[in-house]
């Protein structure tokens, strides 16, 4: 059974390339995803999220509950629509999914998961609630826009209602509020400012296409990785899993280590972890021919490792890549490319902001 | 449906062939090679003067999505390579048939080229795949 988004029909009428994105019917491009991502990092463009799913924690307990079921602490909202980015973590320290967590006050929190997870989630969320005042909801009845680019907020707010307008007026980054019938917030998964708006089902269709007649170019999959590699972002399932470490994985600074008393989920084998060492997640550039891919075999000094995710940056105009190597590593490292090892520089996991480079 | 032209003769790899005279065949990857591929981002190309035969790797074309490898449809000697799509690989894309050809061949045997598939048989070939 193929799940389907209520934007699916406007994705064939635009002339989408579909692939079964895992049980989704989703586009991968609706021509080319290299345009789609210059898209948006010079101007705006547009991506159906509807997959992902929202979830609402509510009751007495809600806070005492997200601090122990999340890695970060959500213990540090004290703004009201402030969000969070945290690793769910399992008792192996593996990642069982990361999310954003947003704050309306200590009783009431909204979760967004990934959609690949979704089941896994939902039930790691009932089973850690054991104990807990607290009621979990899941919120399929919006979809999900995420409109981003240098021009995104200019382009949505002409959409917004006055009211709407004057919600987000100086909203900053990592924010989100309820306004009238749309949540809107300051998120995003490619590096770019823009929104991430939770729409009524029944309204979804118009507000895409009232998007796509401002100018809003429709992106797909295949520019989402591209978009959020560049950024420096992980892709679940790719970056990390439940095998992974955190500290393994850059999310280090997700993890909140203050208070020592605050118990969660995966708490007693991090710090050894972290006592002990770990391999860590870098970034490759290689400014030669070819494409770094996820799977390819890496050389550091003092050990190896592995790509997770590659691809070619069209930002940068060459290759990048995110891999998990050995902590000993210098500032080259050598990858094995079809049959032949190539050498590469050795960057912290980030290679484009706001549409510029920063290597 | 992709475009076939019937002109072309193709191997079963997804290359076509187009007669230019006097023993010189262009050489490229077809619309549907192009279409599963995505879009392209290097060429790999073969250097002039090389020698190829028939099913050789002699190229590589690499996508967002994944490297190919290009095979010799015909046995010879490269005679030209396509030098644009080291600046615009993306013609592979857009006129795969046209500028987006990637190599020019002196065939050693022009007979080879009568073994390649015609458009209707390329059309068969990559409906069963």
């Amino acid at each position: 059974m193929t799940n389907k988004t209520v934007l699916h029909a406007k994705h064939l009428e635009a002339g989408a390339k579909m692939v079964d994105f895992f049980g989704w019917d989703m586009p991968i491009n609706y021509g080319s995803q290299i345009e789609e991502h210059h898209a948006v990092r010079r101007d705006a463009g547009m991506f159906d999220v509807s997959h992902m799913t929202i979830v609402d924690v509510k009751g007495p307990q809600a806070q005492a509950y997200l601090r122990y079921l999340l890695a970060n602490d959500v213990a540090k909202l004290q703004d009201k629509g402030k969000a969070l980015y945290s690793g769910m973590l399992n008792e192996a320290g593996g990642v069982v999914d990361d999310l954003i967590v947003y704050f309306f006050d200590d009783t009431n929190y909204r979760l967004v998961v990934n959609s690949a997870t979704k089941q896994k989630d939902l039930d790691w969320l009932a089973a850690k609630a054991e104990g807990f005042t607290v009621t979990i909801t899941e919120r399929d009845e919006f979809a999900m826009i995420a409109v981003q680019g240098p021009n995104a907020k200019a382009k949505a707010g002409q959409l917004f209602s006055a009211a709407q307008n004057e919600a987000v007026a100086g909203m900053k980054p990592f924010y989100g509020v309820q306004a009238e019938d749309l949540f809107i917030a300051t998120t995003g998964y490619t590096g770019e400012a823009g929104y991430e708006i939770m729409v009524p089902n029944d309204q979804a269709a118009d507000f895409w296409q009232a998007l796509l007649d401002l100018g809003v170019a429709p992106c797909g999959l295949g520019a989402r990785d591209t978009l959020r590699l560049e950024a420096g972002m992980n892709l679940y399932g790719q970056d990390m899993d439940e095998t992974i470490s955190p500290l393994e994985a850059n999310m280090g600074w997700t993890i909140t280590w203050e208070p020592t008393d605050r118990d969660f989920v995966g708490r007693d084998i991090l710090t050894a972890q972290k006592a002990a060492g770990t391999d860590k997640l870098v970034g490759l550039v290689m400014r030669e021919k070819g494409v770094l891919r996820a799977g390819q075999k890496v050389t550091v000094a003092g050990g190896e490792g592995i790509i997770t995710s590659g691809t070619f940056s069209p930002t940068l105009g060459h290759s990048v890549a995110l891999a998990r190597v050995a902590s000993s590593v210098t500032d080259h490292a050598e990858v094995e490319m079809r049959k032949k090892w190539v050498t590469v520089d050795v960057v912290k996991p980030s290679f484009v902001r706001n549409g510029k480079s920063v290597l | 449906m992709s475009n076939i032209p019937a002109e072309l003769r193709y191997a079963a790899s997804h290359e076509w062939v187009r007669p230019e005279g006097n023993g010189v065949y262009t050489v490229g990857i077809t619309e549907h090679a192009q279409e599963l591929l995505g879009d392209m981002v290097f060429l790999d190309l073969p250097d002039e003067g090389d020698q190829i035969a028939m099913g050789d790797d002699v190229a590589v074309a690499e996508s967002v999505k994944a490297a190919s490898d290009v095979y010799a449809p015909i046995t010879g000697e490269v005679i030209e390579v396509n030098e644009d799509l080291e600046d615009s690989p993306e013609l592979v894309n857009s006129d795969p048939y046209g500028d987006g050809w990637l190599f020019k061949v002196k065939a050693d045997d022009i007979s080879e080229v009568e073994s390649l598939l015609d458009a209707d048989g390329y059309a068969e070939s990559i409906e069963d795949e």
